[in-house]
């Protein structure tokens, strides 16, 4: 039986090259953002890859209104359904010092928005015997740094609900993939200064699938932030709190 | 639109450009990045300065690289400019299509293979890649444009090979040819010398040829080299797909001195027994020989290299001999140089191709030489009634390509039509002066 999968935030690269390589192996893909107009390019290219289905639908974090539809529309799928969140946003600190209010925004891009959708999703993952839950986090989220501790706060916020879902949705045959990227060539980090070890977005995509394929639980890509991150995660508070990495 | 002010080059890293740079994901993404007026570039495969726009802006287009539709009948395939060529090939031959015209690289973008009308290994049967397209979508003040040969000739005409002076290239319908396999069956001959070298070339039969030539070897063996012919067979694609390997830094410049070329000239030939040989190779093997080697440009060193490629008429093969001659006594070339031999097809006004033989040799930016040289050869080139290829070219002169391109002047009068405010100026434009005479 064909499986279907939830894309949010398909216009992001590494959603994009992600709903290919899922189009290559044709599965169905129903790409969820606020462009729907250019989403429609997306979902003709994973027609032509092989997708068994590939459709639009809006969603916007920040909008409840628009999760309705979609838990409805996979609801309409028949077989197992799968979702994958790729929403996320990252002004900077210093926009961030200047008007605080934008931690609300941040938190409802990173963490609660896809986090209440997949809450709307769960009960019918659960009802078609399990399914996958891709979500990603940041490396930002194993510590909060002076850079950007707003947006590592949001993400480890989900990476915490994410452990959790994973919990419930094992019990129904189900399984969630938990993934910290490092720097990612995207969109977002295009002109950021100090990127270093940057990965392409297919490189961090094929990762995801195979994490996916293998079951794994929680996965860094490239590999070796799991190296850099056990190292950031191990120096002591009262030191860490002098460092500005 | 998010911007980065960086230093950037062609393949050869000769030439430079600091400039600011967008990548946009998304169509509205474009049309915001083009409002600052630059050129659209993709993977930056040409080698010179086709790509660049020093001070200005320039919008990358590798992120539109979306397939928008294909027809499993006819093979029309409609895809954004960034996809590039290498990925066609790997989604499509196992399906029984490819492009109808594949440069000597897979990473060259659909909208970079339009804006230069490259040719492949078959140019003398198929033609150059402008001629396989049906259609091209432009992007312009009022939108996306749709642009035919049937509805709009002398724009489309523009277009092909019109280094993105028309506009940014947002999609183009390309027509695949159909292969039986994903193999090539590849005949490997050697070659003792430049005429037997023409003769075997106009000998060929094959669909697909191409002569690598050992640019060092002087006087007898002058243009003895190894002639590669191909044909598409059946079959899957032979053994795992290859990964690419990288180049981790600047090569010092000892590992392209004259005697470590010769060495690696004779070892290239002698793999070739006497007799020649046959092999079953991936098509990506046969047509993009270099790119399991990423960055293999960095192997010219800090200060990068040039590609003199030149194209004589037919009746001109004894003046190619005389440019082979001069670079083989020189002593500046770089290890193989390429002999093909082309047909006539050519899409656009400032295309390449015309019937006859083309050379095209690398050489290190470093050499003192160059200059005088390169000065002498474009000067051969077009008192045989050549061409100089301007995706290669870095060293040219106005006048000296203004006469080797007779329709310059009515591609000009379409460019100024297109793009009357120069936005999409390039390098290469400015210092060939190829919108205007002046």
């Amino acid at each position: 039986m064909t499986e279907t999968w939830i894309i949010l935030g398909a216009s992001s690269s590494m959603a994009r090259a992600f709903a290919r390589k899922l189009a290559e192996r044709g599965d169905g893909v129903i790409l969820a953002g606020r462009d729907t107009a250019d989403l429609e390019r997306d979902a003709a290219d994973a027609r032509v890859r092989g997708a068994a289905l590939a459709e639009t639908i809006r969603f916007d974090a920040r909008d409840a209104a628009s999760f309705g539809p979609i838990v409805a529309r996979m609801a309409a799928c028949e077989g197992p359904v799968s979702a994958a969140v790729f929403v996320g946003s990252m002004p900077s600190q210093t926009e961030i010092d200047a008007d605080p209010a934008l931690i609300d925004a941040v938190v409802i891009d990173n963490f609660t928005g896809p986090a209440r959708l997949l809450q709307m999703l769960v009960p019918l993952m659960e009802a078609r015997g399990g399914g996958t839950v891709v979500g990603v986090g940041s490396v930002a989220g194993d510590r909060g740094r002076i850079g950007n501790y707003v947006y590592g706060a949001a993400k480890a916020g989900f990476a915490t609900y994410l452990s959790g879902l994973r919990n419930r949705l094992t019990r129904a045959g189900g399984h969630v993939v938990t993934v910290k990227p490092g720097f990612t060539d995207t969109a977002m980090t295009w002109g950021i200064e100090g990127m270093f070890l940057v990965a392409p977005p297919d490189k961090v995509a094929a990762d995801i699938l195979k994490a996916v394929e293998k079951k794994r639980n929680v996965i860094y890509t490239p590999i070796f932030w799991l190296a850099i991150m056990s190292i950031i995660r191990a120096i002591p508070e009262p030191i860490f709190k002098k460092l500005s990495i | 639109m998010q911007w980065k002010t960086a230093d950037y080059t062609g393949w050869g890293r000769a030439l430079r450009a600091r400039g600011t740079l967008a990548r946009p994901e998304r169509v509205p993404a474009l049309a915001d990045a083009l409002t600052a007026r630059g050129p659209a570039i993709g993977n930056r495969r040409s080698y010179g300065d086709a790509a660049l726009n020093s001070g200005g802006a320039a919008v990358e287009m590798t992120r539109m690289d979306r397939l928008l539709s294909f027809d499993p009948d006819t093979g029309g395939l409609e895809v954004e400019a960034g996809a590039t060529l290498g990925e066609i090939l790997r989604l499509f031959a196992p399906r029984g299509w490819m492009p109808a015209v594949l440069p000597g690289t897979g990473f060259a973008t659909v909208g970079g293979a339009i804006a230069n009308d490259v040719h492949g290994k078959n140019h003398h049967n198929a033609g150059s890649f402008g001629q396989h397209v049906q259609a091209v979508t432009l992007m312009t003040d009022s939108g996306p444009r749709e642009v035919t040969p049937e509805r709009d000739p002398a724009l489309f005409r523009a277009t092909m090979g019109g280094l993105g002076q028309t506009g940014a290239i947002l999609s183009a319908r390309l027509q695949l040819r159909p292969t039986p396999g994903q193999r090539m069956r590849v005949v490997e001959t050697r070659i003792p010398h430049f005429d037997a070298f023409i003769a075997a070339l106009d000998a060929s039969e094959a669909e697909f040829a191409v002569g690598w030539v050992d640019a060092t070897a002087k006087r007898k063996r002058l243009g003895r080299g190894i002639l590669e012919e191909g044909t598409l067979a059946e079959g899957g694609r032979p053994g795992p797909a290859r990964r690419a390997k990288s180049i981790p830094f600047d090569a010092p410049g000892l590992l392209l001195s004259a005697p470590v070329v010769k060495l690696f000239n004779r070892w290239y030939r002698w793999r070739v027994p006497d007799t020649g040989r046959k092999r079953t190779r991936p098509l990506e093997e046969f047509f993009f020989p270099l790119d399991a080697l990423h960055d293999w440009n960095r192997l010219y060193g800090k200060r990068g290299f040039h590609q003199f490629q030149c194209i004589v008429p037919k009746d001109a093969a004894p003046a190619l001999k005389e440019i082979l001659a001069a670079i083989a006594k020189s002593g500046v070339a770089s290890p193989l140089a390429v002999l093909k031999r082309m047909g006539p097809g050519r899409a656009g006004h400032l295309s390449f191709p015309m019937e006859g033989y083309t050379l095209a040799v690398d050489v290190p930016a470093q050499r003192r030489k160059l200059p005088a040289l390169h000065a002498r050869l474009q000067d051969m080139v077009r008192d045989a009634g050549g061409r100089l290829y301007l995706a290669k070219d870095g060293l040219a002169g106005p006048e000296t390509v203004a006469a080797m391109y007779p329709e310059l002047d009515a591609w000009r009068a379409e460019i100024a039509k297109a793009d009357p405010d120069g936005q999409m100026t390039t390098d290469l434009v400015r210092r060939l002066h190829l919108r205007s005479a002046a």
